[in-house]
C-alpha cells in the first residue's frame, strides 16, 4: 500500500450524507420496536388534532348546510314592517303598500300577512280567551306561498273560493300546539269555527310563519274586523338588485313617513346567527389546542425516555460511523414520525366525528382541505419541537459512554 | 505497513484515574493481534482509542498514517463507516430486524443505497456462513451465529481494521472457537483484526500477543521477535 494515499483518503473523506429515505427507514424501525408506546403517544396528539378537525368540520358543515338552505330559500327576499312614529306609538303601513311594492322596477313578487291582535286561535270553544299558546293569527294574500317560498305539508294552501270563507292554513308548530296532525278539522278562531285546509312546512326565511293561523284577506275583513292594513310586505327582488330594491322600499311602502317604515333581509339574520356561532368555534378550537400541546409533552417525554434506553444502539451507530448530525437526525425524524403518525390517525378520526354528526343533522359533511394538511403540518411541527431536546442529548453522548450501558 | 499507530498515548480520566499510561503499540497490515489483560488495566480504552471513539489526552493516534487526534468528530465518524469495523461482546444487534438487514446497516453511515447494502449484506453474511438465515431475526439465532451476524456488519465495508472486544465473551467455548477461527480467515483474508480479551487461553491461540497491566504494555511479542 502506498503511503501518502493511505494518508490522504481518511483525512479528505468528508462523512456520507444520509439520505432522506435512509433517515425515514432508520426512524420508523426505532418507532416499529416498541409500538404500544408509539400508539399511546400518537393517540395523545390524535386526540387534539381530531378534536381540532371535527370542531372545524362541524362548523364548516354547518356553514355548508346553510348555504344550501340560502341557495335553495334565496337571499333576495326582503321584508316591509311598521316601525314607530315620530312619538313611539306603533306606526301602520299604507293599504296601497303591497300594491306598490308590487310595481317597483326589479321585484319579481311582493305579497303581505297582516297580524290580527285582536284574534286568537284555540281548539276547541272551552278553552279561555288568552291561552292562545302564542299562536298569532294573520291575514295572508294568495300569492304569499310564491313570494316567500312556502310548501305546503298536507292539504292546500287558501285558494280565491276558501280565502272568503273561514277556512284556515296553519303554520307547522301552529298546528302541533293546536293538537293539529291533518286537515279538515275545526278550530276555534276568532269566536267562530274555522276549517283547517292546509299545513305548512317550517321556513327559515320566514319563521314568523310557523307559529301563525293563515287565514284569507277577505275572510279576515268579513269575519274578524280587518282593516286592511298589512304588517308584513314580503317581496322578491332580482337577485343583482336587491341593494337597490331595498333602498327604495320605505320609500315606497310609505311615501308619506318613510321613516316609519323598518325594512330587513331574513338571509342576513340567518348569516348572523351563524357568525355567533364562531365565537364558540374559537373558544372549542383553543381547547384542542390545549390537548394538542399536552400530546406534544407526551411525545417529548417518550422521546427523552427512548434516548435513555437506547444509549447502546446510539453507541453502535457511532461506531457505525454515524455523525452527530445523524443520530440528531435519526431522533427528529423519529420524534416527527410518531406525532405525524398521531396527526393522520387525529385527521382520520375527526373526519368521522365529523361525518356522524353531520348525517345525524341531515348536514353535508364537509372537512376543509386546509384543516387537514394544517393538521398534519401542525404534528411535523410538534414532533420537531418535541424531538429537538431529546434529540440535542443522544447527539451530545459520548461514544464510549453509549457503549458502555448496558 | 502500519494500519494502527499508537505513539505514546496517555489517557486520563476527569478524576484523575490513567486508563493508559505513554503506551506505544503498532499494528501492521494482514496482522492478527490479541490485547490481553485483566480488567481495569485499560485494554478497552485501547480499543476505544485505537477505533477513534475516544481521544488520548497526550500522544498521537495514527490510523493508516493520518493523526486522528485533532481530526473533528466528523470526520472520525466517517473514518468509523469506512475504515474501521466492530465487534461487541454484547453483539448489539437491532431486535426484530432481520439478520440481513441488521448486516446492511453496516453500510449505512457509507452512503450506499438500500439495494446495494443488502446485496452486499447476502454476501457478508454467506462469507460468515450464516447464507441460510438471512431472514431470521436476532432472537431465532444462537449465540454464536448472533455473533457471526454482528462480525459480517463490521466487515461488509471491507475496513482496513477490524476492532474486537471481548467477541467470546458471551459464548460458550465452543461457539467462541467458532468465531475465533472466523476472525483467523478474515485476517487471512486480508483485514487487520485487533482483539481484547481477558482469557490468556484465547490469546494464547493467536500469533501476535500484546499483555497489558495498569494501562501499560508488559509484553508484546512483536517486540520479542525485534528483539532478537
Amino acid at each position: 500500500m502506498n503511503r501518502g494515499r493511505a494518508k490522504a483518503a481518511p483525512a479528505g473523506d468528508a462523512p456520507a450524507r444520509l439520505g432522506p429515505r435512509d433517515a425515514l427507514r432508520v426512524g420508523a424501525a426505532g418507532l416499529r420496536a416498541r409500538p404500544m408506546r408509539v400508539f399511546l403517544s400518537a393517540l395523545g396528539i390524535a386526540i387534539g388534532i381530531a378534536a381540532m378537525i371535527g370542531v372545524v368540520g362541524i362548523s364548516t358543515s354547518s356553514r355548508a348546510q346553510l348555504q344550501a338552505t340560502l341557495d335553495r330559500l334565496g337571499t333576495n327576499l326582503l321584508t316591509v314592517g311598521p316601525g314607530q312614529d315620530f312619538f313611539g306609538e306603533d306606526a301602520q303601513l299604507p293599504k296601497e303598500s303591497v300594491g306598490m311594492v308590487g310595481r317597483m322596477p326589479d321585484v319579481e313578487s311582493a305579497s303581505a300577512t297582516a297580524k290580527l291582535d285582536d284574534a286568537g286561535v284555540y281548539r276547541n270553544d272551552h278553552i279561555p280567551s288568552g291561552e292562545s299558546g302564542g299562536i298569532s293569527v294573520l291575514a295572508a294574500r294568495l300569492d304569499l306561498p310564491k313570494t316567500v317560498g312556502l310548501d305546503v305539508a298536507a292539504g292546500t294552501w287558501l285558494n280565491a273560493g276558501t280565502a272568503k270563507y273561514p277556512a284556515v292554513v296553519l303554520g307547522s308548530a301552529a298546528a302541533d300546539r293546536l293538537g293539529v296532525a291533518a286537515p279538515n278539522v275545526q278550530v276555534w278562531l276568532g269566536s267562530q269555527w274555522f276549517t283547517v285546509v292546509g299545513i305548512l312546512e317550517p321556513n327559515q326565511l320566514a319563521p314568523e310563519l310557523d307559529a301563525a293561523a293563515l287565514v284569507g284577506w277577505d275572510a279576515a275583513a268579513s269575519h274578524l274586523g280587518f282593516d286592511g292594513h298589512p304588517t308584513t310586505v314580503y317581496t322578491r327582488a332580482r337577485e343583482d338588485a336587491v341593494a337597490k330594491v331595498r333602498d327604495l322600499l320605505a320609500a315606497t311602502a310609505n311615501p308619506q313617513a318613510p321613516t316609519e317604515v323598518q325594512v330587513s333581509r331574513p338571509s342576513d339574520a340567518l348569516a348572523a346567527k351563524n357568525a355567533t356561532d364562531e365565537a364558540f368555534t374559537g373558544l372549542l378550537l383553543g381547547l384542542g389546542g390545549v390537548a394538542l400541546l399536552v400530546g406534544g409533552v407526551g411525545v417529548a417525554n417518550t422521546m427523552v425516555i427512548s434516548v435513555l434506553e437506547r444509549r447502546a444502539e446510539i453507541g453502535l451507530r457511532r461506531s457505525l460511523g454515524a455523525t452527530r448530525g445523524q443520530i440528531r437526525l435519526q431522533f427528529l425524524t423519529e420524534s416527527q414520525l410518531l406525532a405525524a403518525l398521531g396527526g393522520v390517525g387525529g385527521v382520520a378520526i375527526g373526519i368521522v366525528v365529523t361525518a356522524v354528526f353531520a348525517v345525524s343533522q341531515g348536514w353535508p359533511t364537509v372537512v376543509p382541505v386546509w384543516a387537514m394538511a394544517g393538521g398534519v403540518l401542525a404534528t411535523l411541527l410538534i414532533g420537531g419541537v418535541a424531538g429537538l431536546y431529546p434529540a440535542i442529548r443522544a447527539a451530545r453522548l459520548a461514544p464510549t459512554e453509549a457503549l458502555a450501558a448496558p | 505497513m502500519t494500519v494502527v499507530e499508537l505513539r505514546e498515548v496517555t489517557k486520563t480520566y476527569p478524576g484523575g484515574v490513567t486508563a493508559l499510561d505513554g503506551v506505544s503499540l503498532s499494528v501492521g497490515e494482514h496482522e492478527l493481534v490479541a490485547i490481553v489483560g485483566p480488567s481495569g488495566s485499560g485494554k478497552s480504552t485501547m480499543l476505544h482509542l485505537l477505533g477513534t471513539l475516544d481521544r488520548p489526552s497526550a500522544g498521537t493516534v495514527l490510523v493508516e498514517g493520518t493523526d486522528v487526534s485533532r481530526l473533528p468528530d466528523r470526520r472520525l465518524s466517517a473514518l468509523r463507516a469506512r475504515r474501521i469495523g466492530f465487534v461487541f461482546q454484547q453483539f448489539h444487534l437491532a431486535s426484530g430486524v432481520s439478520a440481513l438487514d441488521n448486516v446492511a446497516d453496516g453500510l449505512l453511515y457509507g452512503g450506499a443505497p438500500l439495494a446495494q447494502r443488502r446485496r452486499r449484506a447476502r454476501r457478508a453474511l454467506e462469507r460468515v456462513g450464516l447464507g441460510h438465515r438471512l431472514d431470521h431475526r436476532p432472537h431465532q439465532l444462537s449465540g454464536g451465529e448472533k455473533q457471526r451476524v454482528a462480525i459480517a456488519r463490521a466487515v461488509i465495508g471491507e475496513p482496513a481494521l477490524l476492532l474486537a472486544d471481548e467477541p467470546t465473551g458471551a459464548l460458550d467455548s465452543a461457539s467462541g472457537a467458532g468465531v475465533l477461527d472466523l476472525l483467523r480467515e478474515l485476517s487471512g483474508a486480508g483485514t487487520t483484526v485487533v482483539l481484547i480479551t481477558h482469557d490468556r487461553d484465547i490469546a494464547a491461540l493467536l500469533p501476535r500477543q500484546v499483555r497489558m497491566r495498569d494501562g501499560r504494555i508488559v509484553q508484546d511479542d512483536a517486540r520479542v521477535e525485534a528483539a532478537r
